[in-house]
């Protein structure tokens, strides 16, 4: 039992942040947020799917990717193509000279529905194809690029090219994909209004659910043999390949596992947001993610979504009250952070946490229970943690 | 004592230096805890003496240079308006947002005004595909929207009034000008690639081919931002149209014009017409480079009427004499004075009764800088298109200027 839960939160520290994380998304915000709010919050959070994807790959893995805005598109127009076919229906459209098709492909003269939007009538090949779609297309590139042992700075260059290649990609065919513009007016899901409040709401909570889950699932990757070995990986890439394992399959699988989680944040973003445009694939998105994990800690899933709520609060907070002068307030939060704090908010967290987690006695007996005292001497000698592994880096 | 040192240092420089970083925390709480605006009968920031309203454009990122213009000629347009004891007896206050040249992010403050603020009009977006994003929220919210720019058309929304021109009245007027004046017969359409560009040359070149009896003898579409306009220019030199139609948006323009004297096209030799240069880009590609060419717009800044003499020497008081106007930076001049007239006529700034007054089509501006202008049911005004020629200094002489032309963003036979 106590097994389990190490394997799922990591040391005590790490199942109370997770509490702290889960309390804050889902009973504080709610309570403390209007609606809109709170909408927002949803939206920023979707982002924090990306960052904690980043954590898993360059904090832990040591492969940089300056990509994953083209995994978080991905799930978004898999998501967006869905929405926007069901709301193109015959009836809504009947101004258009091809009823029944997307508004923007009338625009673009386009006369019958292109045969790869199709599968997209369906819902549930909606859901696969954000799952299947980006995972797939992390494996090629991944298998690509570690089978030939493209690494490092080249790896990094690289997805940053096929991110603008896929901006470059959409905005050039804007018959079939919206172009600049993107896929906007999504309005209902399966018939159900998804721009209501009480939607928005629903989503706020599946969303949460799911970064969670997500958290968990990256955690259980990183407390696994497989997590120990992508540190080695990280540290010494030529002793893992010469003790004999595959270096390359083991990158490909983070790298997929990542693009997966990215997607996800994607599909939840459209969802939430109700359009999808290239401006989430590109560079520019791409590099903010990368962001929001390293203000985080790019060693901590849960730094990296404090990372992204604290980056976008100040956003949404500096631009509304200094429309003039909020990207200099901006400027001045990052130096700040790689100045004073540059293990992120997590190294904030290890050096005064022990502060706050004496507050939380009822979390602590909660877990002594479920940990019992001879599994947490083992424990604590081979526990993953963050303080730990930027000590034995350095 | 060991207690004590250690007390003191708690607060040494590095504690100091860490809670001067938490500020920005600080702001961000504070501001999240803000109020909302205080509710009336209409659900609006409406008191006694004051009428809430929202600016949003760029003020940051690549659309910045273009909107800045726009979001000044709105202040300046309520600035005159209080100036004249406000709209209902109630002073216009402003709350601005920044776009961010960013389409969600256009989305998410127009979400803040009309939700969080509840402002009663919001005088806003540059770009279709800002507009398209935002549009969503204003139909939902039950927000009005005045919008500035020249656009393609196609869009007709209960809750935007469109102040810039749809695609027809500016572009089939100026086609119709160059055929007569110049003896146009061939055409080459050259533009940006996204919605605006390929929905113009659609309208463009059904006009030439079965109004004008012309022939287009290239189309071609470049991406947005791009600078490499080597191939395009080769194949003008082969294909020698009589007129090159552009709608090159943004800063490739510069490089547009600048490869195009290079070249050797000049207007010495070449005519061509834009409907994508204003006074605004021309401060970027230099008079010096476009001297000739002609674009076609509804209003230049150098207009000789009493209506425009006094907006400049207004805009040059208040943004300084180095400014300049364009079209964009007139229509959106025109949105608050719209709104006033409306909101007078409906007795009320309550949404829908505002919208009902605007689509009895006889809202008329007599002040307006381009001249007479009349908001049609459909949202649109009824405005003159002109052709400009461009002179050194960044001016343009105008040249033609056409009727009154109906607008009509859902053109028969050109879709």
């Amino acid at each position: 039992m106590s097994f389990v839960y190490e394997k799922l939160f990591g040391d005590k520290k790490g199942m109370i942040g997770f509490c702290l994380l889960a309390i804050l998304i889902l009973v504080v915000f709610p309570l403390m947020l209007d609606s809109f709010r709170l909408n927002l919050v949803g939206k920023y959070l979707t982002y924090a799917f990306a960052a904690v994807s980043l954590v898993l790959l360059w904090g832990y893995g040591g492969t940089l990717s300056l990509g994953q805005g083209i995994f978080f598109g991905i799930g978004g127009y898999a998501m967006a193509m869905f929405l926007k076919l069901e709301a193109s229906s015959p009836e809504n459209t009947a101004i258009q000279s091809t009823p029944g098709i997307p508004d923007f492909m009338d625009w673009n003269q386009i006369t019958e529905l292109p045969f790869f939007w199709m599968p997209f009538h369906s819902f549930t090949f909606t859901l696969i194809a954000i799952l299947v779609v980006p995972t797939f297309f992390a494996y090629i590139i991944g298998a690509a690029m570690f089978k030939r042992r493209v690494g490092g700075v080249y790896f990094a260059i690289i997805t940053q090219v096929i991110s603008v290649i896929l901006t470059v990609l959409i905005v050039g065919q804007q018959g079939l994909t919206g172009g600049i513009n993107g896929i906007t007016d999504l309005r209902t899901l399966n018939g159900w209004d998804i721009t209501s409040d009480s939607a928005k709401n629903l989503f706020y909570f599946i969303n949460c659910f799911l970064l969670l889950a997500v958290i968990i699932a990256s955690r259980f990757v990183l407390t696994s043999k497989f997590g120990r070995l992508l540190l080695a990986m990280r540290d010494k890439e030529d002793r893992v390949r010469f003790s004999g394992y595959d270096v390359a399959n083991f990158k490909i699988f983070v790298f997929c596992f990542a693009a997966l989680i990215s997607a996800v944040g994607g599909a939840m973003f459209t969802l939430q947001v109700g359009f999808m445009s290239p401006s989430f694939v590109g560079i520019v998105p791409s590099i903010e993610m990368v962001i929001f994990a390293a203000v985080g800690g790019r060693m901590s899933l849960i730094g990296a979504v404090y990372g992204t709520l604290l980056i976008n609060f100040g956003k949404t907070a500096f631009s509304e009250s200094f429309p003039e002068l909020w990207l200099f307030l901006m400027g001045g939060l990052f130096i700040a952070v790689v100045m004073f704090f540059p293990n992120g908010l997590a190294g904030l967290w290890e050096d005064y946490g022990h502060h706050i987690t004496k507050h939380f006695r009822f979390l602590n007996r909660f877990y002594d229970k479920l940990v019992p005292a001879s599994s947490k001497e083992v424990n604590a000698s081979n526990s993953v943690d963050s303080a730990e592994l930027e000590g034995s880096k350095s | 004592m060991s207690d004590k040192s250690d007390s003191r240092r708690l607060w040494g420089r590095r504690k100091v230096v860490r809670a001067i970083s938490a500020l920005p925390l600080g702001i961000i709480l504070a501001s999240q805890l803000s109020l909302a605006a205080p509710a009336t009968t209409t659900g609006q920031a409406v008191t006694d003496d004051t009428v809430t309203v929202g600016i949003l454009h760029s003020l940051t990122g690549t659309m910045a240079i273009s909107e800045t213009g726009a979001q000044e000629a709105e202040k300046l347009a309520i600035k005159q308006i209080n100036e004249m004891g406000g709209i209902l007896g109630r002073q216009i206050k402003v709350i601005q947002e920044d776009g961010a040249s960013d389409w969600p992010t256009f989305a998410e403050k127009s979400r803040k005004l009309l939700v969080n603020d509840k402002v009663a009009a919001v005088f806003g977006c540059w770009t279709s595909a800002s507009r398209k994003a935002a549009l969503p929220v204003f139909e939902k919210e039950n927000g009005l929207l005045y919008y500035p720019t020249f656009y393609e058309g196609l869009e007709q929304s209960k809750n935007v009034i469109y102040t810039g021109q749809e695609a027809t009245q500016q572009i089939l007027d100026g086609l119709n000008w160059v055929a007569k004046e110049k003896g146009a017969k061939t055409f080459y359409l050259i533009g940006s690639d996204y919605i605006w560009p390929r929905t113009s040359m659609k309208i463009a070149r059904k006009h030439i081919e079965n109004v004008l009896g012309g022939k287009v003898v290239g189309e071609e579409y470049k991406p947005l931002g791009d600078t490499q306009f080597g191939s395009v220019i080769n194949k003008i030199r082969l294909k020698k149209p009589d007129v090159i139609y552009a709608a090159v948006v943004g800063g490739s323009n510069v490089a547009w014009f600048k490869q195009l004297k290079a070249a050797g096209i000049t207007s010495k030799k070449q005519t061509l017409l834009t409907i994508s240069v204003t006074e605004d880009e021309v401060l970027g590609i230099g008079g010096e480079n476009l001297e000739g060419f002609y674009s076609i717009m509804k209003y230049f800044q150098s207009q000789d009427n009493p209506n425009n003499v006094a907006f400049v020497k207004a805009f040059k008081e208040m943004w300084g004499d180095d400014s300049v106007i364009g079209d964009v930076t007139q229509a959106a001049y025109l949105g608050p004075w719209l709104w006033k007239a409306a909101v007078e006529k409906a007795g009320t700034f309550d949404v829908d009764a505002v919208v009902a007054a605007s689509e009895e089509g006889d809202i008329e501006l007599t002040t307006a800088p381009e001249g007479y202008v009349k908001l049609h049911p459909n949202h649109h005004l009824w405005s003159k298109a002109r052709v400009g020629m461009w002179k050194k200094d960044g001016q343009a002489e105008v040249v033609y200027t056409s009727e009154l032309i109906e607008p009509d963003p859902f053109p028969e036979g050109y879709q």
